[in-house]
């Protein structure tokens, strides 16, 4: 570092995240108007989120040193430490550019008369996006606690928008209840981590040599906190509740955003602040992460509302996030470098790609909710031809989320099976024979992606109207479609130009792990390992696709003719259909619900032969409820009430206590 | 890269397009040969084609650019695995684009819009179709990888010109145990993909029981040509995959000359006689599952294929 010039792109950062306090400040001008708010402060939040995402991207490029610098801010003699490095970069730029598609889409969405009034959602909002990225810029506990908390509580006031809804506010409940028990465990584990000597910057962590044991209480805590945050199974069950309880553009930045600062604060404390742990760790991790995945595609398949169809996917996405976390922490442990690198870039080009295509689902379906009211998908579809533009931005989306080719989603896992296609070289006897078969998951989940994807996307948007108002929905508007658009583009761009998002990541790889993986000689390949072992290439497949399509066409209408007769649907020349005989959601979802019957906890009512009006329900629940959430709270309850007893009202009960408390004190001293 | 090999790359993907109705109508001809019937000619799959091009195309009227669009795209994936799949020569340029993983996710591609496609008219049959496709899908198509894994561990790269390469190079390759399962699980595979007995059968119209066939039910004219184009490729395509990973015999590997490119376009030919016959054969003496077997029979593929992978890691690392 070289004096002042050093900290330009940090001084930029925070000057941007100021501003993006004294927007939400602003808004508070104006309260109710949404002209002010959502049309003007908007669109400003998202060029200060453009501003973010290139800052961060400063810190990505080949000769970036890390910047540190102290804030007069805090306590007194306990200053926040900020510091800007590679890892703070990618996930500044994946927050960045993320951000500004939702602002966009946000600016267009919100409207008058809905909760909270729109200047204060503004003011959370901004709040929301700002301790995000002063979470990824935290350089000690105490400052990445603060922003934290700040973080939890904004996004907290924000699912409760709408809280004259009794769900609403119960799932509001819910997510701030589990993100303490989150926020605890980060506490606990930068307690370890501090190592004795009540240090509480990250350099000072970074430097301490903690027992074994110790270091093991570190990792287990933080995989327990941050996957709290994350969604790891099975503390997941504020998610489901908490995204689809939100406005859409909340619930984008719940998970395209938020999940991504819990994977973040994970790969801190796991690849920073400690050191190379036992094999383990990794193996912890991973099965973890493979359980989620299949666990969330599983349930997505048999949802029945889109924004939790959505929610469970994102479970899911997390799952081989973390999935890919736990093959490179094992990997390291192994000091396998190049194997652990490529199993983290695949997990970080995961993050960035499940923040863009996922906050676009998202989005996508509050547009969906703002043109025809309802959210269960058994009344939705159509749409493809009632709002064109959405439908086909979410196509690109869905086609994306499914790991599809020539789309950023297979990049990842492209990158991910590769790097389970390399651990029959772990030097371990059984481990090189388990991990491997950890791809069959990886693969299934992937296809059941597929499902949840055909799923989603046919019932909402294919088809025949289910419900008559349906014919009346109209098209985003142009704000709507420009958020949406930007978010498509990064899905597109990263699917074509995989090399790119190679080459940034690697210098997170390189910094974490102390090596790189190589994007291969040719400006038109990915090559990884080794140019003969495997390769990739999306700009070519794009263009494959695209010439083969093109000359298809051309050659049809030159040799044939592009003659088309519209007639009604055929259907086997069955007259009377009408479109409540398509799939509905639960339909769709049938099979899945069949293979995996024993995963879930179902109540079904058949209707009798002889049933007049017959109506067939079928609720699907997660065991995990009843099997350890209930128990838990039922046990906290009871406690409490045996506790009670000490609670007499009385003052000079209370007084007693105190009393006797000293006295034993004192016995004890003596 | 030789401009040779460009020529060849096309070449190849121009042999599959001719060839894909050519072997469908063989395993058509070999069937009815087997049930004792009178056999459709050879070339009947192309009298199809031109019959269904000439004609025009009956749009349901509340079909989207994406009914329309569909059969461009399921043939277009088609055919760029078609050009990825070493089926006569290893020395394709365009093999680097996509390794086998990402031919996986070609087919994939193709499914969904063909999925995607069913549920846009909005017809019972339509939606049950892609239901019951993507439900084949999502067991195959992990099966499939698993699979190629087993090759991909056993020859050490995902490119499959280089596992064609790698066997012709030491052979006794395969004679590795985990082979064996992997080609169990792929033929199962195979069948599954391919709308064949026992999941699917090609012949079917009972409404009922189909599935690739429900959902081609609304297409006409020159759509329903392609799609049927594709389905033909996609069962050359997946033939091809087989013959790559476990009879690679007779592939001009990089650097043959043309006098062994013909050779292996005809050692091709009869790759895909024999194999259109052993087909014909296992569909004529398999009975049809009921629709809820058919994932006890794919969960079957899968788990061979991942047993085939476990064998290889205990036995031949």
């Amino acid at each position: 570092m070289n004096g002042i010039a050093s900290t330009t792109a940090l001084t930029a950062l925070l000057s941007l995240i100021a501003a993006w306090l004294v927007l939400g400040a602003l808004g508070l001008a104006r309260p109710n108007s949404i002209r002010w708010v959502a049309r003007t402060l908007f669109p400003v939040g998202a060029l200060i989120a453009l501003g973010v995402a290139g800052t961060g991207a400063v810190a990505l490029t080949a000769h970036f040193s890390a910047q540190t610098a102290v804030l007069p801010l805090g306590l007194p003699n306990l200053p926040f430490h900020v510091r800007l490095d590679a890892l703070s970069g990618f996930f500044l730029l994946l927050l960045g550019s993320a951000g500004a598609g939702i602002s966009i889409f946000a600016a267009g969405y919100f409207r008058a008369g809905e909760g909270t009034a729109p200047g204060m959602m503004g003011l959370q909002y901004h709040l929301f996006l700002a301790s995000m990225a002063l979470v990824i810029l935290a350089d000690d506990a105490y400052m990445f606690m603060v922003a934290w908390e700040t973080m939890a509580l904004s996004s907290y006031f924000l699912v409760v928008t709408q809280h004259r809804i009794p769900e609403i506010r119960r799932a509001g409940f819910l997510y701030l209840l589990m993100a303490h028990v989150g926020a605890l465990g980060i506490l606990l584990c930068f307690g370890v981590l501090q190592g004795g000597s009540w240090l509480m910057t990250f350099d000072a962590m970074r430097g301490a040599t903690l027992a074994p044991a110790w270091a093991s209480a570190a990792f287990v805590l933080a995989l327990l906190g941050f996957g709290a945050k994350a969604g790891l199974v099975p503390l997941h069950v504020w998610l489901p509740e908490a995204h689809p309880a939100a406005p859409s553009p909340v619930s984008a930045m719940m998970s395209g955003l938020m999940l991504k600062v819990a994977v973040y604060g994970m790969l801190r404390v796991s690849w920073d602040l400690l050191h190379a742990g036992p094999w383990w760790w990794g193996l912890l991790t991973l099965g973890v992460g493979l359980g989620t995945a299949m666990y969330g595609a599983i349930f997505a398949a048999v949802q029945t509302d889109m924004k939790r169809l959505l929610a469970y996917s994102s479970i899911e996405n997390i799952g081989l996030i973390f999935a890919g976390i736990g093959l490179a922490l094992l990997c390291r442990s192994f000091d396998m470098r190049l194997l652990a690198a490529l199993a983290l870039a695949a997990a970080l080009i995961h993050s960035f790609n499940h923040a863009l295509f996922k906050s676009l689902l998202f989005l996508a379906t509050g547009s969906v909710l703002h043109a025809t009211g309802e959210r269960s998908l058994g009344k939705l579809g159509g749409l493809i031809r009632y709002m064109p533009w959405v439908a086909a931005l979410a196509l690109i989306g869905s086609l994306a989320i499914a790991g599809l080719p020539p789309l950023n989603g297979f990049v990842s896992e492209w990158l991910l099976l590769q790097a389970f296609l390399q651990t029959p070289q772990i030097p371990h006897a059984f481990l090189n024979m388990i991990v491997p078969l950890g791809a069959a998951i990886v693969s299934l989940t992937a296809a059941l992606a597929g499902y949840v994807m055909v799923k989603f996307y046919g019932v909402v948007f294919l088809g025949q109207p289910r419900e008559r108002a349906l014919e009346q929905a109209h098209p985003a508007g142009w704000l709507e479609r420009a958020g949406l658009s930007w978010l498509a583009l990064g899905c597109v761009l990263v699917g074509v130009f995989p090399q790119v998002a190679l080459d940034v990541v690697g210098r997170i790889t390189g910094q974490l792990v102390g090596a790189t993986v190589q994007r291969g000689p040719s400006p038109w390949w990915m090559t990884p390992l080794a140019s003969n072992q495997a390769s990739y290439s999306g700009l070519w497949l794009w263009a494959g696709l695209v010439l083969v399509m093109a000359a298809t066409f051309v050659l049809v209408r030159r040799f044939y003719h592009g003659r088309v007769r519209r007639t009604p649907a055929w259907d086997c020349g069955y007259r009377w259909q009408t479109p409540r005989m398509q799939d509905s959601a639960e339909g769709f979802g049938q099979p899945i619900r069949h293979l995996f019957g024993p995963v879930f906890r179902m109540q079904r009512e058949l209707p009798l032969p002889s049933d007049p009006q017959p109506q067939y329900r079928v609720q699907v629940e997660e065991h995990v409820w009843h099997a350890l959430y209930l128990p838990l709270s039922r046990f906290v309850l009871r406690t409490a009430e045996r506790v009670t007893i000490l609670q007499g009202g009385r003052l000079a009960t209370y007084l007693l206590y105190s009393f006797l408390t000293l006295i034993l004190l004192l016995v004890w001293v003596l | 890269m030789s401009a040779a090999a460009y020529a060849w790359q096309l070449g190849e993907c121009v042999l599959a397009i001719a060839l894909a109705p050519l072997f469908a109508g063989w395993v058509g001809q070999c069937r009815a040969w087997l049930q004792n019937r009178s056999a459709p000619p050879l070339w009947q799959p192309y009298r199809v084609l031109r019959k269904l091009f000439h004609k025009d195309v009956a749009l349901a009227t509340h079909a989207s650019w994406l009914f329309r669009s569909a059969p461009y795209v399921v043939f277009a994936t088609m055919v760029v695995a078609a050009a990825i799949i070493p089926s006569v020569t290893t020395d394709l340029p365009l093999a680097r684009v996509a390794d086998a993983i990402a031919l996986v996710g070609v087919f994939a591609t193709g499914r969904v819009f063909m999925s995607l496609a069913a549920m846009d008219v909005g017809t019972a049959f339509g939606s049950m179709g892609a239901r019951r496709e993507m439900m084949i899908g999502f067991l195959t198509e992990p099966a499939l990888l698993m699979v190629l894994f087993s090759a991909f561990m056993a020859f050490g790269s995902t490119a499959l010109p280089r596992v064609v390469e790698a066997v012709l190079r030491q052979p006794h390759i395969m004679l590795h145990p985990s082979l064996f399962f992997a080609a169990v699980a792929f033929v199962m595979v195979l069948l599954a993909e391919n709308a064949r007995l026992p999941v699917d059968n090609p012949t079917t119209h009972l409404e009922l029981t189909m599935i690739h066939e429900s959902m081609t039910l609304e297409y006409s004219g020159r759509h329903l040509a392609l799609i049927e184009w594709a389905a033909w490729l996609k069962l050359f395509n997946y033939a091809c995959i087989g013959f790559t990973l476990f009879m690679p015999w007779g592939v001009a590997v990089h650097g043959a000359g043309p006098g062994l490119l013909v050779l292996a376009i005809g050692a091709l030919i009869a790759k895909l006689v024999v194999a259109g016959a052993a087909l014909a054969l296992l569909e004529s003496i398999t009975a049809k599952l009921r629709l809820f077997r058919a994932p006890e029979f794919l969960t079957m593929a899968f788990l061979l294929a991942v047993l085939g992978l476990l064998v290889h890691l205990l036995l031949e690392v």
